[in-house]
């Protein structure tokens, strides 16, 4: 009965923000005894700097804050919820141990500008992380100061800047990125003062060697690089690619947001990349958060060293410390040393798995992702027919034609209970759809998604309007976005 | 070896096998070419049991010196807080940890309206119109606040004031290479920004002037001064960053004018964690709400004319306009701005109040007892829970020694400021005791002699 309740509590169409459950005098807080002789502030202070409107905040107690946000987590999906085969974003699983291990108060409660004599216990990790991360990608020096994956891009990305710059080789003003790139390459350069260029993909869907000559040239900085590409596929000519980038002067940078694929298989520095950066948030478990928080590690070759951000982590004769005095460094890029809670769960993941569990997660990511690819294929167009690695493409072109779009399908998996793949990119491919499954997805659940997949395609052929109009258990249905740009409300505002 | 985390059994390996046409997984990889195949195995550690690796990362852990086993009195940025129960409780949820950014609002309402709810507090506590869903953290916030403003007003200077946190100035140096910006430091004058300092900096060229209040020293700046300087001057933005908690006291940036506004909720549920992840944020005036890098979340109706939210104004982002986007910022700080808004909630309009108010009291009681036990403080002017004194050692020396004694120091100045040799920044919040504070500033008096 009071399950029931709760539910359709968490059901409930409009559900109040939490302002409106706002009632004047209650409290949810226990602040400590205010335990020190008061003095009278007002007279340190102008009139015109003490406040005189009192933000807002709600005044609830305990209990409805909890049952208020609790109702909101019900109405929310999560990988813990269900398959969530969204591509490119490695929705794997987040072990519970990391969880843990993050909130030991001995990572979770010190200060960053501690002397450094007693955070040893932090420096130490982050330092083996690094040193895990150099091996797995091959490179020669990894910084955790990154936040996120964009933000690791435009650190690597001013990195090749500082080098062009050195070398005197002022006029190398354009950075190269596939069509089908994610659009944080592009963005990152411009943010970075370059100017984003495009090479087009081929016939196979990767990227096309005649084009990337043609636009390569002395004013190429970098070419920017997914491996294997948003589609899925490795771009088996990297080598010719490196060379002919390499030959004109320009630096390879790796988007490491695939790196799920080839864990123990194929390492980055092998291929020539220059500049790498990692999506910690991706295949090294940490979770999403609804959108972050992330940590996006940057490892470079021996080559683009000295321009690492500052400060960088070093292992001295007494002990680990930051090295401040970096006279060729890009700067500093994030205050303090990076996501350090997000780092330590990465550690965590990397220290449960081991080299051989490692390499076997990049083997059932690429297993599974085939298995499903191939079990699709029976009812959907396929692209780019061939062995993907970690995740693969298909075009919802064979549906359009019923009157079904892939934006329709996606919403109609969400009565079936399953997330959505990554819709309409990439932009190479018409109503695309694009699925990752992972290595932590057992084949009863990816049988079930291929079901309900094969299910919907029938479905587009005999019976649209249940496609169309999907979702339809959804707590609430399709939101006009329209509405939402053209007449923004970002902000809730009481009604008098 | 089998891994808890990966269900494949060799029966469902065979049975994809054939499925998919092949012998074994190898034939999976031929694409990769032979040359840059890794055929050596990893050289990381070996995989560790459960129980093995948290016995090993607990004793890692409890090397460090932290904030349960010594009684800190350092700020300088990241603040020891209270952090209602509550908070970790709800971001524990894995329905909002572990989900994706929340691209399908059907699914997604929960975390959708506690951003919108995030959104609302944050305009509430600046005075501003627009806040985003967050940013990776104060310091990065600021930095994107000044190349949006040069953006905006297509002007390359930007005068930063010296008494904003020096690592969220180096960041701005670093953004500002991109954009190929002018950043003039402003000088200070007792621990303030100099306004004259300023005027005398202001030219047609400028795109924006940036403060933090309270200021790195803990002083407040004059915004009020700043503002009527800048009131003439129609496009040239004024930036403001802040500590949140200030503003439960303070009058709000908004108020003077301030075109945007950042800073770090991390003074609101979320713990130190050695430097991040904490939670920026980044508010606005309504003016530039189509200029706000990062995810917003707007309201809307359902088909049926229900009450719903989504991620709105995406012509802004990075995944719709690529190279021409306001920002590369895709992943932000959701789960941490969840914990912020929790936070906030708990507290409440009169929790915030009140907290501000015990950080005040408890730093003006600290001060005179420093003042009293014969401390110098370095600068008189109204400030909110930190003030710099004088010592007669070197800060580190004397922080070493304080460890000893169960006390986490406050900042050393002079590893920013050569001429603050001797200068610790000291924090005092509401979790602080009067006994804490007067044994703090005896072992301080007894080693600095």
């Amino acid at each position: 009965m009071l399950k029931n309740w709760v539910i359709s509590m968490a059901n409930q169409k409009d559900f109040p923000v939490i302002f409106e459950l706002s009632k004047e005098g209650r409290t949810g807080y226990s602040l400590p005894e205010q335990d020190v002789p008061e003095v009278n502030l007002s007279n340190e202070f102008e009139d015109e700097y003490v406040r005189e409107v009192e933000p807002d905040f709600p005044e609830v107690s305990e209990l409805q804050l909890i049952r208020h946000y609790t109702a909101l987590s019900k109405r929310n999906y999560g990988v813990d919820s269900g398959f969530y085969p969204l591509g490119s974003c490695t929705m794997k699983y987040n072990p519970k141990i990391n969880e843990d291990v993050a909130r030991f108060e001995g990572f979770s409660t010190v200060h960053p500008l501690q002397e450094t004599e007693t955070v040893q216990g932090s420096l130490e990790l982050m330092y083996d992380l690094q040193t895990s991360l150099e091996e797995i990608t091959g490179m020669h020096t990894v910084t955790l100061q990154p936040a996120a994956g964009a933000h690791g891009e435009w650190t690597g990305l001013m990195m090749i800047r500082a080098l062009h710059e050195q070398n005197g080789d002022m006029n190398r003003t354009k950075v190269i990125v596939p069509d089908s790139a994610h659009g944080t390459n592009p963005a990152s350069a411009t943010v970075a003062g370059f100017d984003a260029v495009t090479v087009k993909s081929d016939e196979r869907g990767l990227v096309d060697l005649e084009d990337l000559k043609r636009v390569v040239g002395d004013d190429t900085a970098a070419l920017m690089l997914t491996n294997p590409n948003t589609l899925g596929l490795f771009e088996e000519h990297i080598l010719e690619m490196a060379e002919i980038v390499h030959g004109a002067g320009g630096k390879l940078y790796y988007d490491g947001a695939n790196l799920n694929a080839i864990l123990g298989y194929a390492r980055p520095g092998d291929m020539g990349f220059d500049v790498v950066h990692l999506n910690l948030h991706k295949t090294f478990t940490g979770p999403h958060g609804g959108g972050g928080p992330g940590s996006g590690p940057v490892g470079v070759s021996e080559e683009l060293y000295p321009f690492l951000p500052k400060p960088v982590l070093v292992k001295g004769e007494d002990g680990y410390f930051f090295d401040g005095d970096r006279p060729q460094s890009i700067g500093r890029v994030k205050p303090y040393y990076g996501n350090f809670g997000i780092n330590v769960r990465a550690y965590t993941y990397i220290r449960t798995m081991g080299p051989d569990g490692l390499k076997q997660v990049s083997e059932y990511a690429v297993l599974n992702a085939n298995y499903l690819m191939r079990r699709l294929q029976e009812k959907f167009i396929l692209p780019f027919d061939q062995h993907c690695k970690h995740e693969f493409v298909l075009s919802g072109k064979k549906q359009k034609k019923l009157g079904v779009r892939t934006l329709d399908m996606a919403k109609r998996l969400l009565d079936f209970g399953f997330h959505p793949p990554t819709i309409y990119f990439p932009l190479n491919v018409e109503e695309g759809m694009m699925v990752e499954p992972t290595e932590t997805e057992s084949k009863e659940t990816l049988d079930e998604f291929i079901e309900a997949m094969h299910q919907i395609a029938e479905e587009a052929e005999n019976e649209p309007e249940k496609v169309q109009e999907a979702p339809h258990t959804t707590v609430i249905s399709r939101l006009d976005e329209t509405l939402a740009a053209r007449k923004p409300v970002l902000r809730y505002y009481k009604e008098d | 070896m089998k891994f808890r985390y990966l269900p494949m059994t060799e029966k469902d390996k065979n049975d994809m096998l054939s499925t998919i046409g092949i012998q074994s997984t190898e034939e999976l990889f031929q694409d990769i070419p032979d040359e840059v195949r890794f055929k050596d195995r990893l050289s990381i550690k070996e995989a560790a049991s459960e129980p093995e690796l948290k016995k090993e990362l607990k004793a890692l852990a409890d090397q460090n010196v932290n904030l349960t086993t010594h009684t800190s009195f350092l700020g300088a940025g990241v603040y020891d807080h209270y952090i209602p129960s509550v908070v970790d409780h709800v971001i524990s949820r894995s329905e909002f940890y572990t989900a994706y950014t929340p691209y399908q609002p059907e699914i997604s309402q929960g975390e959708l309206q506690a951003i919108f709810e995030f959104q609302t507090m944050i305009c509430e506590l600046t005075g501003m119109e627009v806040a985003n869903s967050s940013m990776y953290d104060g310091g990065t916030a600021l930095a994107e606040a000044v190349t949006l403003s040069a953006g905006q007003t297509k002007k390359k200077k930007v005068l930063v004031s010296k008494t904003i946190h020096p690592e969220s100035l180096e960041v701005i140096k670093t953004y500002a290479k991109g954009p190929g910006l002018e950043i003039v430091e402003i000088e200070d004058k007792n621990g303030v920004t100099d306004v004259e300092a300023i005027k005398a900096a202001l030219d047609d060229d400028v795109a924006g002037v940036v403060v933090q209040y309270q200021n790195f020293y803990g002083q407040i700046e004059p915004l009020k001064e700043i503002q009527l300087l800048l009131e003439n001057l129609k496009k040239t933005m004024f930036i403001v960053a802040t500590n949140p908690l200030a503003l439960g006291y303070l009058t709000p940036p908004g108020e003077f004018g301030a075109d945007i506004v950042t800073g770090d909720a991390q003074v609101f549920g979320i713990p130190a964690q050695f430097g991040g992840p904490h939670c920026g944020f980044f508010a606005t005036t309504k003016k530039l709400m189509r200029k706000v890098p990062g995810r917003l979340v707007g309201q809307t109706v359902d088909e049926e004319g229900q009450r719903g939210y989504v991620l709105t104004l995406q012509a802004r982002e990075q995944h719709i306009r690529r190279d021409k986007a306001t920002s590369n910022i895709c992943s932000n700080q959701a789960l941490n701005a969840l914990a912020s808004s929790v936070a906030m909630s708990a507290l409440g309009k009169q929790g915030l109040k009140e907290m501000a108010k015990m950080n005040m009291q408890k730093a003006r009681y600290a001060k005179l007892k420093f003042e009293q036990a014969g401390f110098k403080i370095a600068f008189n002017g109204p400030f909110f829970n930190e003030f710099v004194i004088e010592c007669k050692k070197n800060v580190s020396e004397l922080n070493h020694e304080l460890v000893e004694k169960g006390f986490i120091g406050g900042f050393n100045l002079e590893k920013i400021t050569p001429e603050l040799e001797n200068h610790m920044l000291i924090a005092v919040t509401e979790l602080r005791t009067k006994a804490e504070i007067d044994q703090f500033v005896k072992e301080l008096g007894d080693i600095n002699g």
